[in-house]
């Protein structure tokens, strides 16, 4: 008894390890998952199992999946001219669900910043210039946060990629799909009116 | 404990989920730090950007506490600067010098009101030397003002070039001339000159005396941010 409960235990604290979670809210997932054990508790296991087995890092552009290089890399459909740079794999899944864009990515897994020590050695900048040097890439789209830090690293990586044979281009800043300007804060505003471009 | 206060936004940093801790420089309680709940959430992103202007409230049950901020965007200053890579480093190198320099919660006005004012003075063509300036009141504020009105050697109030690294005093061309390669530069611009010597000069200058009396004393020295600002108006 004293063990199936130490595992029980265990289990809600793991659960309460995960964002958006709380010991409270872990309790619940816990209850559900050993409530549902054949259907949910025992396939989410196997695939957490093989999941932290088969996922890798993909070595040339920085994506995660069970192949290296990852799908999007081997993929032949997607335009090899265009690499689109992003900050993380959570904008990488973002631009992905968009259907929008059909070349290929960068992951540099951060941004530059002072707070956290986070410096160019720190990212994966030296893959990107050598991706950049090879003869088919034609366009580099600059997809960092419209923060401060990603805008300076989005500056950084511009001079740094001067020079070489590539377009360097960045995303659009200003009023969102659906956005009423009354509801848009002064900067949003200010990004868009110094973005403006002729009907 | 309950205060509202103006600020300028000098950091946030990610607590968990969507909780920022953010640091602002207030105008009567200095570098002030405090939770902001969803502070780093879609919502608060925006207005937690380095050099935003704020009215905030904090409030904690004790003053020691880290306490927790409520604050309202007054003025974005950095959505205006995300475009021009030079005023963006500048506005990050500013942010992170007086986040590194001033202590915490000690009030100093004159600080809040030279940044207010430096903050101005990004959006004019000026900006870089204005930006000098501001470290040097910064230095003096911080009890390690430079004495550049006369040369310490001779008295003289002319043809001032040089500082020196030891005392922080100016020094007249041929009071210096012999010992030049260990002086530093003084820009004109520093001492009434519009427009003479470079920014480059300055920032070394003011960024040795930062380093040496403020922040090499904690064995820390000038944040990435401003290193990064003098090596883009580093002479090639």
């Amino acid at each position: 008894m004293a063990s199936e409960t130490s595992d029980i235990e265990r289990l809600i604290q793991l659960l309460a390890k995960l964002p958006g979670l709380g010991p409270r809210s872990a309790r619940r997932a816990a209850l559900y998952l050993i409530r549902r054990r054949a259907q949910l508790m025992e396939p989410l296991a196997q695939a957490l199992a093989e999941a932290a087995a088969n996922i890798r890092t993909c070595t040339a552009c920085g994506n995660i999946d069970t192949a290296d290089p990852c799908g999007i890399c081997t993929d032949p459909r997607r335009d090899a001219s265009l690499i689109c740079i992003v900050e993380g794999v959570a904008d990488l899944w973002a631009l992905e669900r968009t259907a929008a864009f059909r070349g290929r990515y960068h992951v540099l897994g951060g941004v530059l910043s002072a707070l956290d020590g986070v410096g160019p050695d720190e990212l994966n900048i030296a893959g990107l210039v050598r991706r950049a040097s090879e003869q088919q890439v034609k366009e580099m789209i600059i997809a960092t946060g419209a923060t401060v830090d990603g805008q300076t690293t989005a500056h950084y990586l511009a001079e740094r990629l001067k020079g070489l044979d590539v377009t360097v281009s960045r995303l659009a800043h200003g009023v969102p799909v659906g956005g009423e300007l009354d509801y848009l804060d002064d900067g949003t505003i200010t990004a868009a009116l110094k973005d403006r471009r002729p009907f | 404990m309950d205060w509202a206060d103006e600020g300028i936004v000098l950091s946030a940093r990610k607590h968990g989920e969507s909780a920022a801790i953010v640091t602002l420089l207030t105008r009567a309680h200095g570098r002030h730090l405090g939770l902001v709940h969803g502070g780093a959430g879609r919502r608060g992103r925006g207005v937690y950007q380095p050099g935003n202007r704020v009215a905030a409230r904090w409030r904690a049950r004790l003053s020691e506490h880290l306490g927790t901020y409520v604050c309202e965007l007054e003025r974005s200053v950095a959505a205006a600067f995300l475009d021009d890579p030079a005023r963006l480093a500048g506005l990050s190198a500013a942010c992170a010098v007086a986040e590194a320099t001033l202590p915490e919660r000690e009030s100093h006005p004159a600080v809040f009101e030279a940044m207010l004012a430096l903050l101005e003075a990004f959006e004019t063509p000026g900006w870089d030397q204005a930006y000098v300036r501001w470290e040097l009141g910064l230095l003096q504020e911080l009890g390690f003002g430079l004495d550049l009105s006369k040369c310490a050697a001779t008295g003289v109030k002319d043809a001032l070039v040089y500082v020196s690294p030891r005392t922080g005093r100016a020094l007249s061309l041929s009071a210096g001339g012999r010992w030049r390669d260990r002086l530093l530069p003084l820009p004109g611009f520093l001492i009434g000159q519009p427009g003479a010597g470079t920014v480059a000069d300055g920032l070394a200058l003011t960024g040795y005396f930062l380093e040496r009396h403020v922040l090499s004393p904690g064995q820390r020295s000038l944040p990435a941010a401003r290193t990064r600002l003098a090596e883009r108006f580093a002479p090639r």
